[in-house]
């Protein structure tokens, strides 16, 4: 820690000479160097600090809108119509109101992850003082907090450390969110720049609560052999009591898991979880079982399987609690972000509570203390599991097809259904006795609940679906890797020269939420293509569920298959969505560790370096939330592309570069200062890809970087002409536009890409030592 | 025959597309059209008509109006599976974006689209896509091929049950002097 502030404050203060009443001293921030790194340029950047670098990246990559609603109604002027360039009352567009968009959803994930950190940071300074020291690997982690460095140039050491940059981050946040209000930015690119912003605070937000939890809580500590964790609906015992822990922060089912064990209770009860609680519980407890994604939750609760349901924060389906109350399952709301409408009971004794849920008496409670949650879910586990007896509301076969008969045919389920489901032929099929085009629904289906919502005759359709895929849900019995946290430091010197020379083609990080197009399958399949040519294949979160919920001929899970460690062909589950800027860490360490480049407060410098330099890819399959979005912002403003499935078209705003356009590619060569057309390499920031197909092209185009050796750009070309000839069943029409000397070209291609290229006209071009700063050129040649 | 839009909530606000009531109409403006193209998404070889894939029916009525056809996603694949080389190929990110650039000189540059038909992307996307040519691109006209109405379009058919859209295609086809 570099920066502290001497703060005084006293109500009276006596001295011998004189009466002070309300006495305030604050001198600011003293830097504390004992950190030897120079501070670079940009610590603790405010809204506006990163703005140049920023627009040379949306000045590259440019906004393409595709407005979600013609609308806007965010104040009492409106509805302003902003159809085709109108301007609402204040004088907006609907470039603007995209862009708007853009930011509110970006500072809404970025206050969500720092506002989960506040939370873990002060529950656990509470608990285990503000000198605690950080620790994410020992030994091999030197550079514990790279993202922090990076933003804020603050080395954290202690607990107490942390909250001065969560500080840092609430307050950008504020500002950024202010920035939204009507009548204040009026420029799209500059809403585009604050976007970036928040999520860059999103990335520091994230990784002060991993770190924080890691460091306590004992996680696994940058562990490529971490432990593999049963996954899927399957894998719960059903003889047992059930606690089904929903939500992000893991701090309640800490409490739970502690109670357990104190008691000798943890082989007695099941605790399993969805979402990304589920992936932190079993950092925690290696016995901690993982159901599912967010699109679970519907499938467990109707399932019947959960005794207890205790819910946290984020991505927590918000009738949760009333599917609860279908299948008699007490609920524990145990964030104060999801009181649920619940009777505070933090502060009564456990009988009473414990009775309170049994009896059913209430449906639910809130209760702030995790310890008492942790004791109340046992006990209301182990007394309400008789008396359930894993009552499900599933209807039998003989129910569905007789209320199939009802159906009206108006479609209204398929309209409804975010997918486009057959839905009433389904329907149609199940009336007459054919279950199985619902079964063939299942695997598609994201358990949002529309279609019965729309439907007139009040049919339980996603119920329907479940029991009719009810032998596939139970067969879910797969295997994800705990999340190992970090990278080690002596994994990024190994990979590092590889990653910058291009030898290892790229690094895929496969994050993000379930609201795949059609299942999960996809995203299995592509981080197993990748892995098997030797990308570096890393996951998080729901992303990271997926990957490991198929298996190969062999019957191995990915996480068996692949090694965890950060090396070509390796699978790293990273942990849950804070856990994610372990992923941009490892790309700020290659810069760092492996480039010896500095990087504290030096955020453009690094970046820089990772856009040119290291071939990483994001996928957000099946990216729905804001988080999401912010998540995204982190990775674009370190200039990493990322990709989202079809529906990622819904955040409304792409950031697409024009290929077509050669001035758009070009950089300095740092030795010379000369500027050298590159390429489009990567080609867009942020794309919408329509079929996992066209997203495994992309992947592998976008990992090219203006750095590549000559032969880190053939091994790379290599791969994405593969892949191209494969999916799209002839040679990429760009491939001049990646050739910069001959030797770029794989080998066995020579013939056929010399004959293209000649037809395109190309000529031969250097390889420079790229770069966007003009500051970072060395010296003109004389 | 319903215009409303397919997907409940894809309602647009004051700029809504006109319903093309017969395949005629359509045939009318794609003729009088400088530089139509059509882009053809993703699920073009998931719908089957009448027991025939929904990308013969399109390889047969692009090569009876010379439309220009950009495939999207992995698309061009099965194009040239069967026989069809449409004139370019893209995501539909690049064309929605390359199409609200009115600098940009079409397809082999040989002309800014004046129109740009659709069919067979994702519901929600190639909505979208029109709703990002209906703000940004207002010299262009869009029109949608699908049974699904689009709201943002410029034009699009109703909803419609597969039996029409079936015979909607065939009529346009066999108005084009290649047509059979
Ligand atoms: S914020 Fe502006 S555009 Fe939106 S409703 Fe108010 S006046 Fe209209
Ligand atoms: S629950 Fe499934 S079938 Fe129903 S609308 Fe949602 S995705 Fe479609
Ligand atoms: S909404 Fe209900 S009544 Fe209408 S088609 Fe679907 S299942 Fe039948």
């Amino acid at each position: 820690m570099t920066n502290k502030g001497l703060r005084v404050k006293a109500k009276e203060l006596k001295t011998d000479i004189a009466l002070v009443k309300g006495l305030e001293l604050s001198v600011g921030k003293i830097i504390d160097d004992t950190w030897e790194e120079p501070m670079g340029p940009t610590p603790m950047p405010h809204i506006a600090t990163l703005r140049d670098w920023d627009m040379k990246l949306l000045n590259k990559y440019k906004p393409f809108y595709m407005p979600d609603c013609d609308l806007c109604c965010l104040c009492t002027y409106g509805k302003c119509d902003l159809t085709a360039g109108k301007r609402g009352a204040c004088g907006l567009n609907i470039a603007d109101q995209s862009s708007r968009i853009v930011l509110i959803a970006c500072s809404i994930g970025a206050a969500t992850h720092t506002g989960h950190a506040r939370h873990v940071v002060d529950h656990l300074i509470e608990e285990y003082g503000r000198n605690y020291p950080l620790d994410v690997g020992g030994f091999n982690v030197d550079v514990e907090a790279p993202v922090t460095r990076l933003v804020t140039g603050i080395k954290p050491e202690t607990l107490g450390d942390l909250d001065e940059v969560l500080t840092y981050c609430e307050t950008q946040v504020t500002h950024l969110l202010s920035a939204a209000h009507t009548g204040q930015e009026s420029n799209n690119l500059d809403f585009e720049s604050k976007a970036f912003h928040a999520g860059r605070v999103d990335q520091v937000g994230m990784e002060v609560a991993d770190i924080a939890q890691i460091s306590v809580f004992n996680f696994p500590k940058a562990d490529p052999e971490a432990p593999l964790i049963e996954m899927g609906l399957g894998t719960i015992d059903n003889a047992k009591p059930v606690i089904c822990c929903i939500g992000h922060n893991v701090v309640p089912s800490v409490g739970i898991i502690d109670y357990m064990k104190a008691n000798k209770l943890d082989s007695k009860l099941e605790v399993v979880g969805l979402c990304c609680t589920a992936i932190d519980n079993s950092r925690y407890f290696d016995r901690a079982k993982i159901v599912g994604p967010i699109s679970w939750e519907l499938r467990v609760i109707r399932s019947g399987l959960v005794d207890v349901l205790v819910l946290d924060e984020q991505c927590v389906r918000t009738d949760c609690a009333l599917e609860a109350e279908r299948i008699n399952a007490p609920v524990i709301a145990a964030s104060e972000k999801n009181c649920i409408g619940y009777k505070n009971r933090t502060n009564d004794p456990v009988d009473e509570i414990v009775n309170d849920l049994v009896s059913r008496k209430v449906p639910g409670v809130l209760i702030l203390d995790p310890e008492k949650v942790g004791e109340v879910a046992v006990r209301v586990a182990q007394k309400v599991a008789p008396m359930r007896k894993k009552l499900s509301i599933l209807p039998s076969e003989e129910e569905i097809i007789k209320l199939a008969k009802t159906c009206r045919h108006c479609n209204l389920c398929q309209r409804s259904c975010p997918q486009d489901l057959e839905i009433p032929a389904a329907i149609t099929a199940a009336a007459e006795g054919n279950l199985k085009p619902l079964t063939d629904l299942y695997e598609e289906c994201i358990g949002c609940g529309r279609c019965e919502e729309a439907c007139p005759v009040k049919l339980q359709i996603h119920s329907f679906i479940l029991k009719a895929g009810q032998k596939y849900m139970l067969e879910e019995t797969n295997f994800c890797r705990a999340g190992r946290g970090a990278v080690q430091d002596i994994e990024i010197r190994s990979a590092g020269g590889p990653i910058v020379l291009g030898e290892i083609p790229g690094i895929l990080a496969a994050v993000g939420c379930a609201n795949y197009p059609h299942g999960g399958k996809d995203v299995y399949d592509i981080c197993r293509e990748f892995a098997q040519r030797r990308f570096i294949v890393m996951t998080s979160g729901c992303s990271a569920m997926s990957a490991g919920s198929y298996r190969n001929e062999e019957g191995q899970t990915l996480y068996e298959e692949f090694p965890g460690s950060f090396e070509a062909g390796g699978v790293l589950n990273v942990g849950s969505c804070v856990s994610n800027p372990h992923i941009a860490g490892a790309a700020i360490k290659v810069a760092s560790i492996f480039a010896k480049r500095n990087l504290r407060g030096n955020y453009e410098e690094i970046a820089d370096y990772i856009h040119n330099r290291i071939g990483a890819v994001g996928l957000a399959w099946g990216a729905y939330s804001q988080k999401a979005a912010s998540i995204a912002s982190g990775f674009w403003s370190l200039g990493v592309p990322v990709l989202v499935g079809p529906h990622g078209s819904k955040y409304r705003r792409m950031l697409m570069g024009r290929s077509d356009k050669p001035e758009n590619w070009e950089v300095y060569d740092a030795r010379t200062g000369d500027t050298v057309n590159v390429g489009p390499a990567p080609e867009h920031l942020f794309q919408t890809v329509e079929t996992p197909q066209e997203a495994m092209v992309a992947i592998a185009k976008l990992c090219i970087r203006p750095n590549d050796t000559w032969k880190g750009r053939s091994i790379k070309l290599s791969h994405y002409i593969d892949l191209h000839k494969r999916h799209y069943g002839r040679m990429p029409k760009d491939i001049h536009q990646f050739v910069r000397t001959m030797a770029d070209v794989p080998v066995t291609m020579k013939d056929e890409i010399k004959d293209i290229l000649e037809a395109k006209g190309w000529k031969e071009t250097v390889i420079p030592d790229p770069t966007m700063l003009p500051r970072m050129i060395r010296s003109k040649k004389e | 025959m319903s215009c409303e839009p397919w997907q409940c909530a894809e309602i647009a606000a004051t700029k809504k597309a006109h319903p093309i009531n017969k395949p005629e109409v359509a045939v009318a403006m794609i003729k009088r059209a400088a530089h139509p193209i059509l882009v053809v998404g993703s699920n073009v070889t998931e719908r089957s008509l009448e027991g025939k894939l929904l990308i013969e029916y399109i390889i047969d009525f692009a090569k009876a109006s010379n439309v220009k056809v950009v495939a999207t996603a992995h698309m061009v694949a099965e194009f040239l599976k069967r026989g069809y080389e449409p004139a370019d190929f893209m995501s539909a990110m690049d064309i929605g974006n390359r199409l609200v650039d009115p600098t940009w000189q079409g397809i082999n540059g040989e002309g800014h689209p004046d129109l740009a038909m659709f069919v067979a992307l994702p519901y929600y996307m190639e909505s979208l896509i029109l709703s990002g040519l209906k703000h940004f691109a207002p010299n262009l006209k869009t029109m949608t091929l699908d049974n699904l109405f689009h709201p943002h379009a410029s034009w699009s058919f109703p909803n419609a049950p597969a039996k029409t859209w079936t015979e909607n295609l065939t009529v346009m086809t066999s108005k084009f002097k290649g047509g059979k």
